[in-house]
């Protein structure tokens, strides 16, 4: 059965138990993401710390493996530099485009940790728009988030 | 209120089929291929496209080895019979629906069928030519929908508003997957220009009572659009019954190749529209000072047209024509009655739309508790069963059923009812892989 390479049951543990789901306050920007093709959606907001990601909060519905990617990317970017956390991001887009080559998950294991669990998933292209659904918020979230003068807390972006 | 679930038994409702699955399935060619280390390819997603028998392969093949050369126009042998091809696929379609050859325009798919008569009424509102005229929306008037339309028939008509500054308005849903005719007699009144309502929702399966939808748009003057891309390639469809100004579908949906579709129009209302596209082919004079247009169906047909894939088309109606449609329809509807008995015995599953066969075409959703609908069609694809899943292009559907998207299955004349018990098994099978299987009620 292939479905075990995909489902992974670190992915399965993140799913079932999502590591900081739910939206916060403070945060300096928010942003929704959909996937036009299937429904699956994210709001996501970055609270900074100076250039340091000192929260990532976020709401969403969809699959398995976008729900799932965004907890792991919660456990990967908080408490790290903007620039280090979207490199990872990079490191992440990578992995998905590696269509099930070990050797790019065993080249990027220490830096992704849980998420390299997600190298299965790059050999279903259908499915690796779900995984990089909330790495691409994050990359529009910490951008709008840099630029913007204020911190908004208790109310909408 | 208790509810019981009787499970049926195993054979349960399994009327004799029509068709004759297994020469059927000898006929299309991708049919013997397997995916997903070594499955038989289950193929429930004609609803998006459907497959194609050889005889529609070789029609295309032919028409490129021996016939190819650009219809109407050329003064060669070769032109001269690709006319005849071209037009000859015009004939036996026109025929297929019940409709004259001249009332059969050409069009790349539903979407670009819809677009064309879209464009036609805005155009209308600038037409130099005052015969253009008849049609013109704008401010004040009013295009109606329904809440069942698929993105197709819906966006191209918001569209047509905010060119016009017409208003667009629409039919609502029951809770059982029906559109709601209650106030059907205030949303079409005499400022409704154009109804465009579908024959068979391509998400929830309902086929819509046409009838008193045309009979009212009709008393008010108003034009009906019908989409017919999962009707007619699933029921007997005949435009003079019918009673519409337009049918449109797709020949991909229909055993037919991509990058053909057909617009139908009463002859007298496609003569009163002007062009959408423009270009050659479909002018009667051109000048540098302007230029006149052919009558329908060349009007709406610039540019050399997908001649091979009409020609393809012709093949595949052909193939539905000596099956019957009265049992292809028959045949689909044995198999949705005892895919819907069977999906619906499973612990939490819920189908989405009509829960049984009457006025229901073969397009079942479905949600499953506890599973995203893209990851039962992840384990379902592991079965080497093919779904769609999502929204299926009516997001609005999905949405009115507060559901995140659904799984659907489609059948065609190839489906058998081991299609639907894989199917089956594998919507058992991810709620065992996903750890979700609801305790069985007992009757």
């Amino acid at each position: 059965m292939q479905l075990q390479s995909m489902y992974q049951d670190i992915i399965l543990d993140h799913y079932r138990n999502p590591h900081g789901r739910g939206l916060r306050d403070p945060f300096e920007a928010e942003v929704h993401h959909v996937n036009p093709t299937c429904g699956d959606e994210v709001t996501l907001r970055v609270h900074l710390d100076g250039e340091t990601i000192a929260d990532v909060s976020y709401e969403g519905m969809g699959c398995s493996i976008s729900q799932a990617s965004v907890s792991a990317m919660y456990d990967l970017v908080v408490g790290r530099p903007v620039t280090e956390a979207l490199a990872t991001g990079e490191s992440f887009v990578a992995l998905m485009q590696s269509k099930g080559d070990p050797a790019v998950a065993e080249r990027l294991e220490d830096e992704l940790e849980d998420a390299v669990a997600f190298a299965g998933v790059s050999k279903y292209p259908a499915r690796i728009k779900c995984a990089l659904m909330s790495w691409m918020a994050l990359k529009d979230a910490s951008a709008r988030a840099l630029a913007a003068p204020t911190t908004v807390t208790g109310g909408q972006a | 209120m208790t509810q019981t679930v009787s499970r049926p038994a195993a054979g349960a409702r399994k009327q004799p089929l029509p068709l004759d699955v297994e020469a059927i399935r000898a006929d299309f060619p991708i049919l013997s291929r397997t995916v997903r280390d070594g499955k038989r390819l289950v193929y429930l997603d004609s609803g998006a496209t459907s497959q194609k028998p050889r005889s529609v392969l070789d029609a295309e093949r032919d028409f490129y080895e021996n016939h190819n050369a650009a219809p109407h126009r050329g003064a060669h042998q070769l032109a001269e019979e690709a006319t005849g091809l071209y037009e000859a696929a015009r004939a036996r379609i026109a025929e297929f629906i019940g409709a004259a050859v001249e009332e059969v325009v050409f069009t790349r798919n539903t979407t670009d069928a819809i677009n064309t008569v879209a464009y036609a009424l805005s155009n209308a509102a600038t037409a130099k030519e005052p015969s253009f005229r008849r049609y013109a929306v704008g401010q004040g008037d009013e295009i109606v929908v329904t809440q069942m339309e698929h993105h197709a028939n819906l966006v191209p008509w918001q569209q047509l508003c905010e060119r016009t500054g017409a208003t667009l308005r629409w039919l609502g849903l029951t809770d059982d997957g029906r559109l709601d005719l209650t106030d059907l007699d205030t949303v079409v009144n005499e400022r409704t220009k154009l109804v465009a309502v579908t024959q068979q929702s391509n998400i929830l399966g309902t086929i819509n009572p046409l009838e008193a939808i045309v009979a009212r748009a009709h008393a008010v003057g108003a034009l009906v659009l019908v989409d017919g891309a999962q009707s007619v390639p699933h029921q007997p469809v005949d435009v003079a019954a019918l009673g519409a100004d337009f049918l449109v579908f797709s020949g991909h949906k229909m055993l037919g190749p991509t990058g053909v579709g057909v617009l139908w129009g009463r002859y007298e209302v496609l003569d009163a529209l002007p062009p959408f596209l423009t270009g050659g082919s479909m002018i009667e004079v051109v000048r540098m000072e302007g230029s006149t247009f052919m009558p329908p169906p060349q009007r709406f047909e610039a540019g050399v047209p997908m001649t091979a894939q009409v020609v393809g088309l012709g093949a595949a109606v052909e193939y539905l024509q000596a099956l019957g449609m009265e049992n292809v329809q028959a045949h689909e509807e044995a198999l949705t009655a005892y895919a819907l008995e069977q999906l619906q015995a499973i612990p939490g599953v819920t189908v989405i739309g009509p829960p049984d066969t009457v006025a229901r075409g073969g397009a079942i959703s479905f949600t499953v508790d506890g599973i995203h609908p893209h990851d039962v069609g992840q384990v379902l694809d592991d079965h080497g069963v093919a779904v769609r899943v999502g929204h299926h292009c009516a997001w609005p559907v999905v949405r009115r059923y507060g559901v995140p998207a659904t799984t659907r299955a489609t059948f065609y004349v190839h489906t058998g009812y081991d299609d639907v018990d894989a199917l089956v098994e594998g919507v058992r099978a991810a709620q065992r892989f996903f750890g979700v299987t609801p305790e069985e009620a007992t009757a």
